[in-house]
């Protein structure tokens, strides 16, 4: 007997290091590009549901440290599968109870485009809500980082900010982090690639244990 | 259109990206004296291109008939 055999496009994630996949969408702040962020960094993060508390927290969070990020040429972007009504009132809600005002457009994927082109769903945790994720999508419009979280779990500001400094430090300077760094510590010099190199290395002037780790300053 | 309220009027904010527009400006520029985030400027534009508020020449923009005459109430 022949088998029909279902043939569908899957789609492929975003990876880090390629281009984000592109989309438009409907926002609290109209219809929004991914296009449209040319030249600025971009939080793109995705919460399970509006009005909810966890994400509630997230929210405030995220509206607290825009200034920050501001300061960095960093825009932020958040996505759930609600509604723009849903995603509006929830906004006034917030600055009605909190007295905080979300600075960020937040896009009403109700058809679910947006989260299935970033895999935001986790079918583990749930069907129908996104997880927490973040994507951090440079000037270019390259991903370069991806965290995620489970539903349960709400995200950590401080980490977010840091991996911005991290990422602007490395484009800056051609240099990598190391575990736990924060702006002013002492950053890696990527590991010489050949004997020679290596050689030179140790000779250079950093501050070195070895040839292949090697540390230097650079300004905050 | 998230640029123009049920009764036709605009939004604060294209109001204050429309005045930028009297000149020819680019998006940069714009964004800076409107103070309003380039992605911000860049989706309302696609939205004044549509409606024909301004028209767009060597990557500058500027108002058109139509966008002059929305400003002052008329369009």
């Amino acid at each position: 007997m022949e088998q029909a055999v279902e043939q569908r496009a899957v789609p492929s994630l975003p990876r880090l290091g390629m281009p984000a996949p592109p989309f438009q969408a409907e926002t609290t702040h109209g219809t929004i590009r991914l296009e449209d962020f040319k030249g600025s960094w971009l939080i793109l993060f995705s919460h399970p549901a509006d009005f909810t508390p966890v994400c509630t927290t997230e929210f405030l969070a995220f509206a607290q440290i825009a200034p920050e990020l501001k300061k960095r040429n960093v825009e932020l972007m958040g996505l759930s599968i609600d509604s723009t009504y849903s995603h509006i009132a929830w906004v006034r809600n917030i600055e009605e109870k909190f007295k905080v005002k979300i600075p960020f457009p937040v896009i009403a994927d109700l058809n679910k485009e947006v989260a299935g082109l970033y895999g935001m769903i986790m079918p583990g945790e749930s069907k129908t809500e996104t997880s927490r994720c973040v994507f951090l999508i440079d000037p270019n419009g390259i991903v370069r980082a991806m965290i995620y979280y489970p539903l349960t779990t709400g995200r950590n500001m401080d980490e977010i900010l840091r991996v911005i400094d991290a990422l602007q430090t490395t484009d800056k300077h051609g240099v990598a982090t190391p575990a736990n760094w924060r702006p002013g510590d002492k950053v890696i010099v990527p590991a010489p690639k050949t004997a020679e190199a290596a050689e030179e290395r140790v000779k250079a002037g950093y501050e070195c244990t070895d040839w292949y780790f090697c540390k230097r300053e650079v300004p905050k | 259109m998230a640029c123009i309220n049920v009764d036709g009027t605009l939004v604060a904010s294209a109001r204050k990206l429309l005045l930028t527009m009297l000149e020819p400006i680019t998006v940069e520029e714009a964004a800076k004296r409107a103070e309003l985030p380039l992605f911000r400027v860049r989706a309302s534009l696609r939205e004044f291109l549509q409606a024909g508020f301004v028209s767009e020449a060597k990557g500058s923009y500027v108002l058109t008939d139509a966008g002059r005459a929305r400003l002052a109430g008329r369009g």
